[in-house]
């Protein structure tokens, strides 16, 4: 893989963010390439999950949380006071592990998004939704039922409706939280194969429990323990050959 | 001593138990259709719609009809505003700590503060203080005061109902929190704080002692938010207290308890559609 | 953002108003019966039973007295009515039934308390009048009056307090071979305990600041009563009666009576809201 070779878009610098004292992470430095799939791998409460809420700021709605450090976003930090929220929620798209259909049919779950950010010409929103279904490979399955309730899809479905829902906003960058910790074999295989293609249009952080899923759905692997980067590096090294011993470790069972 | 078995004394009290909710829904029961089988034969279309006559002993209840919809309606336009509001802050916008705990704590205090009280306060702030006079609305603004905790209370309990996913989902879609708040919480929060809306209004047309000190008993039709009004309610007690005439109290009676119930039924069928769509 | 910042602020602004509304009416209150009590002294406003607005003297001592006998008959029969409901709804009958039950009982509460105090005057009085002597129109005949009328307040409140209790004690007690009613009355009832208390107070101050029901049955006599079947004048009765055509000193006589019913609900209130927050602090340790 050439991914080292790519530009970065999104730079982190010495992030440590604790939460009531407790420290989360712990001095982070790490970068996310343009047309990679980022896989980051670690046992319960390594902090990958707070890593990934921090990228589009969403610790800052719950309470005690703290952050020093730089996340820079093409150049710019995302802590920076004058940064709209809102806005970079929209550049880095975020994927839940359990799928949140909102209660209303599917196409309004879509358009959902782009009609915040101000898009309102009817066919353009119809474009949008149906270019991110096909990107989420659930076009053919809903294509004749857009008005019906989201949640009247099986989980699969309605985990690649989040997908399609975050794709219409046209994020730069896609991270998901174990969106496949939920599903079953063919729905994951089915997410998997759609995160392969978007790779060529957005960077993508991958937070997974499934080391398997890593090995499979990514370029490079990151490896999280207790709040600190162990190794990083392309995913076939990483499996095949990890230089710390801990990496080996959880690759081999031995914890987590 | 002789120990009673367990299950005898179970048997005891649970009987006891029963017989006390079947008095006390028995009792409803009887009020409601006591009421009922006196007043209904009463009301008319005449009675409805037309001015009382020598101070209610003939004629109808329009003008009170009238009033009472005034001073309610209005005092449920003034409160639920400011209540639904007040609700959204301290749902939304601010985390739990002193300031909710003040807020809280005052409006349960407005909560606890019986009616007459309100009147009194009603007749020297809105009436003189204010210049108000005795009129809509003043009777108005006392009543919002009297239901805004209801309507902050049960708006809150409406807006925590709607699960946190959703809020993260929204925030995760680019919404501000202004956004997030209008676009999802609200409509799905929508039929239950209008449950504690319509039970509000409900309370309004009910009460009696602060409107007595606040809107006056003029028995003409209001022209005005100035002018002095009876309620349906003060009409009746009125009507019943000072014997002018039963069969009006009855009927007037009558048209307030299905007022009443209708409103109830309407809260209630609020109340399910709330189930339904957060099930 | 900006715009974000600003409902926020607009939002916490109309949050005081409720707030702002405690204050004024505090204060409004208090500034036109507070003079009165002072200029009376204490001693012939609180314990003197002469009322006599015409001659200055304004004793509310028999007033006092009323309201509390009442409040406390009120409480007798709307408290175990009321407690008795909550236990039966959350604990001996279906969830369907209870479900059918409970906007009734809020419908209960939904009926205007003239309506209560008609029904007193034409069906409850003319009984006691006839079986039991006295006129009729007495303590005995408010507090089933008010005991009906509190009992939803009593009863939502209860019924919030048990089923706060944990689900897991009650099934811990039922798998050590507890009847049901061993159950509640051992472990629920103690377990609810404050949410019960606070139920209780408030349904008290629910009864001692109602006004028009009390008017048309209690008989409104100017004099400490000496029996369950005397007539009596509330506090509140006290002030709606003569609020029409007071003035001056007078005027000032209720303000002062209503002073007198604020201050005792406050604290009323404001206990019944600790031992309340007991319960839901409770509730959250689980």
């Amino acid at each position: 893989m050439a991914a080292e070779e790519n530009t970065p878009i999104i730079e982190i610098q010495n992030l440590t963010v604790t939460h009531f004292e407790k420290v989360i992470l712990d001095n982070l430095s790490l970068s996310v390439h343009k047309n990679e799939r980022l896989a980051i791998i670690g046992p319960a409460n390594s902090g990958k999950t707070t890593f990934l809420r921090c990228l589009n700021r969403l610790n800052d709605l719950s309470q005690g949380f703290k952050v020093t450090g730089k996340i820079l976003l093409n150049g710019r930090n995302i802590f920076h006071p004058a940064t709209d929220t809102a806005q970079l929620r929209r550049k880095v798209g975020m994927v839940y592990a359990v799928p949140v259909p909102l209660p209303w049919s599917i196409y309004e779950n879509l358009v959902y998004g782009p009609k915040l950010a101000g898009i309102k010409n009817k066919n353009r929103l119809d474009e949008l939704v149906e270019n991110s279904l096909k990107a989420a490979f659930l076009w053919d399955e809903v294509k004749d039922r857009l008005h019906m309730a989201a949640r009247n899809l099986s989980g699969g479905q309605q985990q690649r409706l989040c997908v399609a829902r975050v794709l219409a906003l046209e994020p730069e960058v896609l991270v998901l939280d174990e969106p496949c910790s939920a599903l079953d074999p063919i729905s994951t295989a089915k997410i998997e194969d759609a995160l392969f293609e978007l790779k060529s249009r957005h960077a993508i952080v991958l937070v997974t429990n499934n080391t398997k899923q890593a090995a499979r759905a990514s370029d490079r692997t990151a490896f999280f323990l207790m709040g600190q980067l162990i190794e990083m590096g392309d995913t076939g090294r990483i499996f095949t050959n990890p230089v710390d011993k801990r990496t080996n470790d959880y690759l081999i069972g031995a914890f987590g | 001593m002789k120990r009673i078995p367990p299950a005898v004394t179970q048997a005891i009290a649970v009987t006891c138990l029963w017989a006390f909710t079947l008095v006390t829904l028995a009792i409803l029961l009887f009020i409601i259709v006591y009421i009922l089988i006196q007043g209904l034969p009463g009301i008319s279309w005449e009675f409805l719609t037309q001015a009382p006559e020598s101070m209610g002993r003939r004629g109808g209840i329009f003008p009170m009809i009238v009033g009472t919809f005034m001073v309610a309606g209005l005092a449920v336009l003034i409160a639920a505003p400011i209540g639904i509001a007040t609700a959204i802050y301290l749902t939304e916008y601010t985390r739990e700590g002193k300031f909710t705990f003040i807020v809280r704590f005052g409006a349960d205090c407005l909560a606890g503060i019986p009616s007459i009280i309100y009147g009194l306060f009603g007749f020297v702030f809105f009436a003189i203080a204010l210049g108000m006079g005795l009129s809509v609305v003043s009777g108005a603004l006392t009543l919002a005061l009297m239901i805004l905790p209801t309507i902050v209370r049960t708006a809150e309990e409406a807006i925590r109902a709607v699960p946190a996913a959703y809020r993260e989902a929204s925030y995760g879609l680019g919404s501000t929190r202004w956004q997030m708040v209008t676009r999802v919480v609200l409509p799905l929060a929508l039929p239950g704080i209008c449950t504690g809306v319509v039970l509000s209004l409900g309370r309004s047309i009910s009460e009696t002692a602060a409107v007595m000190l606040t809107a006056g008993s003029a028995l003409r039709m209001p022209h005005s938010l100035s002018d002095s009004t009876r309620t349906l309610a003060l009409h009746f007690y009125i009507l019943s207290r000072e014997g002018l005439s039963m069969d009006k109290a009855y009927a007037t009676a009558s048209v307030l308890i299905l007022l009443i119930l209708a409103l109830n039924l309407f809260a209630y069928w609020l109340m399910r559609q709330v189930t339904r769509r957060m099930g | 953002m900006r715009k974000d910042k600003l409902v926020a602020a607009l939002l916490q602004a109309i949050a005081l108003s409720a707030l702002a509304g405690l204050m004024i009416i505090t204060v409004f209150i208090f500034k036109e019966g507070l003079p009165l009590i002072f200029r009376t002294g204490l001693k012939d406003f609180f314990f003197s039973a002469d009322w006599e607005p015409g001659k200055g003297n304004f004793g509310i001592m028999s007033m006092i007295i009323g309201s509390l006998a009442v409040t406390l008959g009120a409480m007798l029969i709307g408290g175990t009515l009321g407690l008795g409901m909550a236990i039966v709804l959350t604990q001996f009958c279906p969830p369907k039934l209870a479900s059918l039950i409970k906007p009734t009982i809020e419908l209960l509460a939904g009926i205007p308390s003239v309506v209560y105090g008609f029904m007193g005057v034409v069906t409850l009085v003319p009984i006691i009048r006839n079986y039991l002597g006295g006129p009729g129109l007495s303590v005995l005949a408010a507090s089933i009056v008010l005991g009906i009328m509190v009992l939803p307040t009593v009863t939502s409140i209860s019924i919030d307090a048990l089923k706060a209790v944990p689900r897991s004690y009650w099934e811990g007690s039922v798998a050590l071979g507890a009847t049901r009613w061993q159950t509640t009355h051992m472990l629920m009832l103690k377990a609810a305990r404050s949410g019960i208390v606070a139920a209780i107070i408030l349904g008290m101050g629910r009864a001692l600041g109602e006004t028009m029901a009390v008017i048309m049955v209690a008989g409104n006599a100017l004099e400490v009563p000496g029996s369950v079947l005397d007539p009596v004048r509330t506090l509140t009765s006290n002030i709606a009666l003569e609020m029409g055509y007071a003035s001056g000193e007078h005027r000032e006589a209720l303000f002062a009576t209503g002073v007198t019913l604020f201050a005792v609900i406050m604290i009323f209130n404001t206990i019944a809201l600790s031992f309340a927050r007991r319960t839901i602090r409770q509730g959250r340790g689980q």
